[in-house]
């Protein structure tokens, strides 16, 4: 019936990293991936150590690997892009196997890679383990402004909805021998766009509605407050403390070039 | 004679494009009365409803709510006092979870913490979906969700219930499955519908909106045997169906089963 699910991040568990509050996780998240983007680009040691650091962190969630495996997928333009840079790099050359690359392209290019490795995991080891009601939770307790809060978990809500109709459009013009092939047929699926956009839109008009019938006023009730000790704080942004700690040793004594 | 729960006196009102949907509307509903709403689709039912919590405005006429008229500085308390369920229950349901859905309403009003946990317990307990509460809304059946619809404005305590078509889009074993739960529900009842036999399990009252003004307002059993004002409001009992014959199977089980 017309219910679908949207595709699932979060997995359920209990693990150190599932219990910690979904703010202080978001704030640790985006702390340390912007330690690991700042570290100077000769520190490729400390680099390979925050890369180690983030499969702890994905370790101590427990979600099985092959689950996190599949969500790195959205990894695949930034391998693509590092394997074609040590080609198309200029400067000195140097050979790698039976082809010769540009040396500073190389560099690059693992710097990249390993780089982009590190955030992905980490924001999967985030995504896991914070339920979407978590996550608008946090936004929320990071003052993130109220209007973009609500859009998000809308979308959320609705996602699957929406889906859900186009899938019966889809089904309802290919019953009528409808077949998407030509340019002749771009009319008809724009008019059935089209069409989509003003069913939402309509719905749109109708949970305001429903929303207004049960006393909304513009905001969003925080109805369980989120709370964390000093401790979960410490344990949220030790990852960020560590990047940071690593960037300034490299700076200080030249360790790692 | 007591304070109606519902008050409507001379509604009238047209849309801003001209469009006009209700001429002169008079209806009461007194507390603890279970009122079926009749009327083909296009007679002004839903339009009537929107008037009863304010989301739409009089153009002429009055509506009150236990004596509180209806207008906009009183629309929060009227929003209490008046729980509508609408008929899409993908509108009413949007937030992550049940538990936050049900919680919605009695948050806006101001609730928190335990009085709030008490409130959502209460509101989802009484539809039998008390297991369901942190499950996201979007998982669970259409009839779960019309049931978890109906809590999130039970869970605000309303004065009266009004229902949208509370049995479309049911299959039989979830609509039997609201019957009972409705017929279990301490509430004053406003129930909108073309299912005339659901009126008439449910509803000892039933009135007729027609043409933007109210055509009929008698006992349910009576108004549906009346074969010719069903006929003239593209009023129809299903094939078969016979009102004595239901009634007498309501005599015959006194007591709702199961």
């Amino acid at each position: 019936m017309g219910s679908q699910q949207g595709p699932h991040l979060h997995v359920e568990g209990d693990s150190l990293v599932h219990r910690l509050p979904a703010h202080t996780k978001l704030v640790g998240l985006l702390a340390f991936v912007l330690g690991v983007v700042a570290l100077p680009s000769s520190a490729h040691l400390a680099r390979l150590a925050m890369l180690a650091l983030a499969v702890l962190v994905v370790a101590a969630t427990r979600v099985p690997w092959r689950h996190v495996v599949r969500r790195m997928v959205v990894e695949v333009p930034f391998v693509v892009f590092a394997i074609v840079l040590p080609f198309v790099a200029t400067g000195p050359r140097r050979a790698l196997g039976p082809v010769t690359v540009s040396a500073s392209g190389l560099e690059a290019a693992l710097t990249l890679l390993v780089t982009a490795t590190v955030s992905v995991l980490t924001a999967i080891a985030f995504a896991v383990t914070t339920s979407t009601r978590d996550l608008v939770r946090a936004l929320q307790h990071l003052r993130v402004p109220d209007r973009l809060v609500q859009i998000l978990a809308f979308m959320v809500r609705y996602l699957g909805v929406v889906t859900a109709q186009s899938q019966r459009m889809k089904v309802a013009r290919e019953s009528r021998a409808f077949e998407a092939r030509t340019v002749r047929s771009w009319p008809v699926i724009a008019s059935s766009a089209g069409a989509l956009f003003v069913r939402s839109y309509e719905r749109g008009e109708r949970v305001h509605l429903a929303m207004m019938s049960r006393g909304y006023s513009g905001r969003l009730p925080v109805i369980e407050p989120l709370r964390a000790t000093a401790g979960q704080w410490t344990l949220a942004l030790t990852p960020a403390v560590c990047a940071v700690a690593a960037g300034a040793a490299v700076l200080v004594s030249g360790w790692g070039s | 004679m007591s304070t109606p729960v519902l008050d409507v006196r001379g509604l009238a009102f047209a849309y801003p494009d001209g469009h006009q949907a209700l001429f002169g509307v008079d209806l009461h509903v007194h507390a603890g009365e279970r009122v079926a709403l009749l009327g083909p689709n296009g007679a002004g039912k839903t339009t009537l409803v929107l008037h009863l919590n304010g989301i739409l405005e009089a153009g002429a006429g009055s509506v009150a709510v236990s004596g509180l008229p209806v207008e906009p500085a009183n629309h929060l308390e009227i929003r209490r006092r008046v729980g509508i369920v609408f008929q899409d229950p993908d509108d009413q349901l949007f937030m992550p979870t049940v538990r936050d859905d049900v919680a919605f309403g009695p948050a806006n009003l101001g609730i928190r913490g335990d009085a709030l946990d008490t409130r959502v317990a209460a509101a989802l307990d009484a539809v039998g979906m008390s297991e369901f509460a942190e499950r996201p809304p979007h998982h669970l059946s259409f009839g779960q969700r019309r049931r978890v619809a109906i809590a999130t404005v039970l869970a605000m305590d309303p004065e009266i219930l009004v229902l949208d078509e509370p049995s479309s889009n049911l299959d039989p074993t979830a609509r039997r499955e609201l019957a009972e739960l409705l017929t279990a529900l301490d509430v004053t009842l406003l129930m909108v519908t073309h299912d005339l036999p659901f009126a008439l399990e449910l509803c000892e009252r039933s009135v007729v909106l027609s043409g933007g003004v109210v055509a009929a307002d008698r006992p349910t059993a009576e108004l549906l045997s009346d074969a010719a004002l069903l006929h003239e409001h593209r009023l129809e009992l299903p094939w078969g169906f016979s009102v004595e014959a239901a009634l007498r199977s309501a005599r015959d089980r006194p007591d709702q089963p199961g």
